[in-house]
């Protein structure tokens, strides 16, 4: 289900429902990486390539750990929340700690070329297919 | 050094009761801290994927709103294959006392946190009594 609507109301619902669908899909098979750990983690395809979306709000990019070996990667790093000096607390939801997540693909993908951004909180992973894995036209003769 | 703990994942919640959105889509309440010091009130709150211009802040009646919005034309063409969380904009109100000075509240946005000042009224702040 590619999202592609003029009404930008109706793309954030289609989105919306596009993603509760596919919620903890047998995708990644019945692997050692477990779903349910620090930090939840979607995973879209786009043509023959996937991007991995992570939300990590209020992690310093500097506290950001991310490894790729053949089809794994691993993502690790610490979130930290310092309050103002003599501060009395009214209200705490925020949680701070360590993680430490690896995802296996359960495509060959290309670690090295693998390209990671993070901004306004959100890190996304650019995810290319092996090249030996992309699909091949065959031209009949 | 203690070591810190590990992360534990955090549903989110979702935004309930009145007043309805007039969209259909989800909409989520940010996680949220309090706290107070001497000078003033801070709250800093989780919208991961909101970008500072498309944040609202206003104070109406005592009612302190924020409401923020995603971009998600960033999802434009994007195939979900595994998922794991929803995404959506986030909106959050509380009341406030008239014991904050409601128009030197102050804002940042930075790394998916929004960081809101509420000064405390020369009124409201905390007088040492000296026991003589």
């Amino acid at each position: 289900m590619v999202s592609r609507f003029t009404d930008p109301f109706e793309a954030l619902f289609a989105l919306q429902r596009g993603l509760e669908s596919r919620l903890a899909s047998d995708w990644m098979g019945s692997g050692t990486a477990a779903m349910g750990s620090y930090p939840p983690i979607n995973i879209f395809q786009r043509g023959d390539d996937f991007v991995a979306v992570v939300e990590l709000p209020g992690v310093d990019k500097k506290e950001l750990q991310i490894e790729a070996k053949e089809n794994t990667i691993r993502i690790s790093g610490q979130k930290s929340i310092n309050y103002d000096e003599g501060a009395s607390v009214h209200r705490r939801e925020r949680v701070s700690g360590v993680f430490d997540r690896t995802l296996s693909i359960p495509v060959n993908i290309d670690p090295d070329a693998i390209r990671a951004e993070y901004r306004d909180g959100v890190l996304a992973l650019f995810i290319p297919r092996a090249e030996r894995e992309r699909p091949r036209t065959i031209r009949i003769t | 050094m203690a070591r810190q703990p590990e992360l534990q994942v955090q549903q989110k919640r979702e935004v309930e009761g009145k007043p309805e959105g007039t969209i259909p889509a989800r909409m989520f309440l940010p996680v949220t801290d309090i706290f107070e010091t001497d000078q003033a009130l801070t709250l800093v709150m989780e919208m991961p994927g909101v970008d500072k211009n498309n944040v609202d802040v206003r104070v109406e009646n005592d009612v302190l709103t924020i409401e923020g919005r995603i971009d998600f034309s960033k999802y434009e063409g994007l195939q979900p294959v595994y998922t794991e969380y929803n995404v959506g904009n986030y909106a959050r109100s509380f009341q406030i006392s008239s014991k904050i000075e409601q128009d030197q509240i102050s804002a940042e946005l930075g790394d998916g946190i929004m960081r809101l000042i509420l000064p405390k009224a020369a009124k409201a702040k905390p007088r040492k009594i000296k026991v003589s």
